[in-house]
């Protein structure tokens, strides 16, 4: 055969071919890799919902827990606390909750961020990079600080309804996770729906 | 017929030549050693590409032997660690170098780059040079972050848990991204799995293929010199550059006293100060890595302060990270910025030498401010810096083509 025998379309036809097949290929068999980085299946199992009496707890308490390994404060807030929740909120960036509409589930898009109003549950992980912030429920008027939460990273602050300040490098609320009061002295985290 | 058939049953040349019909032997080491001609005047800036192969051996060697006594899990990892320290022989010595051998990595590897941007390295025909180098960078960087998390002490688990946080950054697919960076729902178990595996495998085959690649590159353009000339221009009636000594054994014996400096001062960190005061090894990693409590003073390790630094400076989470990212990538480019005729600061105007002075300062700088508290003093200071920092890239092409230069010379400049 010589060169002027080639068919080069379709030469040209068989190699976009051969490529584009080996591209598929290449693509499809990168699924199970790819997928085997995502959480396995035991690492959903673990993640399972965790309960939270509220037997003991006292007004003004705070009790740390891990869902999933993540931080979660939940806090019996004080009628004081509570009282503070609708002052000073021009200085919130988000005081409605409504830009960050994933950073709460929708019982808790409200006033006092949760199901009842006594009870705050967020996740103790700073909506900047991760840090787990601080509590400071001491109010210090001189300071302008009505107590809240506030990260020893970068500096942000959030209130006592985990709603984030303005001029912080976090950019939105605490996330609240799904939750359910399972009896009035037990909070189930990580599922809102269904039976315990 | 082949050669190697035609000479079937005659033993003549010997063993080399044996070889050498089969495998380039002494072809490969003329290339690249006896018969690789660099310029005659190196001066000590030249000492670090060696020096780095150097930390490289060391870190692969301790590597190797700390994974005999590591364990990857979140309930053994922090235990196993101290196991090395205390109950291996001779294993915090191991661990030491190679705790150190990861700081002297990166001040090896700043340096050589700084040299690069001291002698236009990085400009033609070595653009490929510098933007392997800068890959190799990248890789070295990873690979002392999945490297941190190991010891799964306290530092480990939250400057893990912010610089993943930081891919959570990028719109859209951000959340997705972290998870399956972590593998799990918070930094755990599964993900000191699998850094590991990064660190011990992934990174450090992708290191020695690109340090591969950065030499081949290297010996087909010829080293740079101080004068930033090429020593090409005039060869000998045998076709060697007239200010070129081979590789071996003029330079070899030359990187040798280097070597000997180098692990001296290696040697009295790993037996002296082997944290470095906080800045090689931070104090809060000394406590298992605790969910539930952040340390009060979170900083990563020295050498990823001036990025930090700027990642901080920025109240803005999007903003920061992409400021971040620039800063990291923004030196690729330096081949395409530098607009300057010539090389070697030797030969380059004083707007140059300005620019360079005042990044150096600026990058110290930051490096500082990255390792403090993010006073509203140290944050105002660090985005002073961060502006100093992205001006010297974005301005270049400005005044490198603006500044007055001096006439290169034809030969190298060197002492008898």
């Amino acid at each position: 055969m010589t060169e002027d025998d080639l068919d080069r379309n379709r030469r040209h036809f068989l190699t976009v071919a051969t490529v584009a097949t080996g591209v598929v290929g290449a693509g499809l068999v990168a699924i199970p890799f790819v997928s085997s980085l995502k959480p396995s299946a035991r690492a959903q199992a673990l993640g399972a919902p965790v309960e939270v009496p509220l037997g003991s707890m006292q007004p003004g308490e705070m009790v740390r827990v891990l869902w999933r390994g993540r931080l979660v404060f939940v806090l019996r807030r004080t009628e004081a606390m509570l009282a503070k929740l609708p002052e000073g909120t021009d200085n919130l960036r988000d005081p409605d909750s409504t830009e960050f509409a994933e950073n709460q589930p929708d019982y808790a898009a409200n006033d006092t961020r949760s199901v009842k109003p006594e009870y705050l549950v967020v996740e103790g992980s700073c909506t900047h990079l991760g840090c787990a912030p601080l509590e400071d429920f001491e109010v210090r008027p001189a300071e302008g600080w009505g107590g809240g939460f506030f990260c020893p990273c970068h500096g942000s602050k959030f209130d006592l309804a985990g709603r984030v300040y303005k001029g912080v490098p976090a950019p939105s609320n605490l996330r609240v996770p799904p939750h359910r009061f399972v009896r009035d002295d037990l909070i189930l985290i990580g599922q809102d729906t269904g039976a315990a | 017929m082949s050669r190697i058939e035609a000479e079937v049953g005659k033993p003549q040349g010997g063993l080399m030549k044996w070889i050498d019909d089969r495998f380039p032997f002494t072809k490969t080491m003329e290339h690249h050693v006896t018969k690789y001609y660099a310029s005659k005047n190196f001066n000590w800036w030249f000492v670090f590409g060696v020096l780095a192969m150097v930390v490289l051996v060391i870190q692969l060697v301790t590597g190797i032997f700390l994974t005999m006594n590591y364990k990857p899990a979140a309930a053994e990892a922090f235990a196993s660690v101290e196991y090395i320290m205390r109950d291996v022989e001779w294993g915090w010595l191991i661990r030491y170098m190679h705790s150190t051998g990861a700081s002297f990595f990166f001040i090896v590897v700043y340096l050589h780059m700084f040299r690069a941007m001291l002698y236009g390295s990085y400009k033609k025909p070595r653009e490929l040079i510098w933007l392997i180098g800068m890959m190799i960078f990248f890789v070295l960087m990873a690979e002392g972050f999945a490297g941190y998390l190991l010891p799964w002490g306290q530092m480990s688990y939250w400057g893990a848990q912010v610089i993943i946080s930081l891919f959570g950054a990028i719109p859209g697919v951000g959340d997705a991204l972290v998870e399956i960076i972590r593998g799990d729902y918070s930094i755990s178990d599964i993900t000191l799995n699998r850094f590991f595996a990064l660190h011990v495998i992934v990174l450090p085959l992708a290191l020695i293929g690109l340090i591969f690649v950065h030499i081949v590159a290297l010996h087909e353009v010829g080293s740079n010199n101080p004068d930033g000339i090429d020593i090409k221009k005039y060869k000998d009636e045998n076709g060697k550059p007239l200010d070129g000594v081979a590789f071996h054994p003029y330079h070899t014996s030359k990187d040798l006293v280097g070597i000997i400096v180098f692990l001296m001062i290696f040697s009295a960190v790993v037996f002296f100060a082997p944290d470095m005061g906080g800045m090689f090894l931070e104090h809060a990693n000394f406590e298992p890595a605790n969910m539930t409590a952040t340390p009060e003073h979170i900083a990563p390790v020295w050498y990823y302060t001036p990025y930090y630094a700027i990642l901080r400076a920025v109240p803005d989470k999007l903003w920061g990270f992409i400021l971040f990212a620039l800063a990291v990538v923004l030196p690729v480019f330096l081949p395409w910025l530098d607009r300057c005729r010539v090389r070697s600061i030797r030969y380059r105007g004083w707007m140059y030498k300005t620019a360079l002075s005042v990044f150096v300062v600026t990058f110290i700088m930051l490096g500082w401010l990255g390792l403090q508290a993010a006073t509203p003093t140290y944050v105002l200071l660090a985005r002073v810096f961060s502006v100093f920092y992205f001006a010297f890239f974005l301005l270049m092409p400005f005044y490198t083509a603006m500044d007055k230069t001096k006439p290169e010379p034809d030969r190298v400049v060197y002492h008898d």
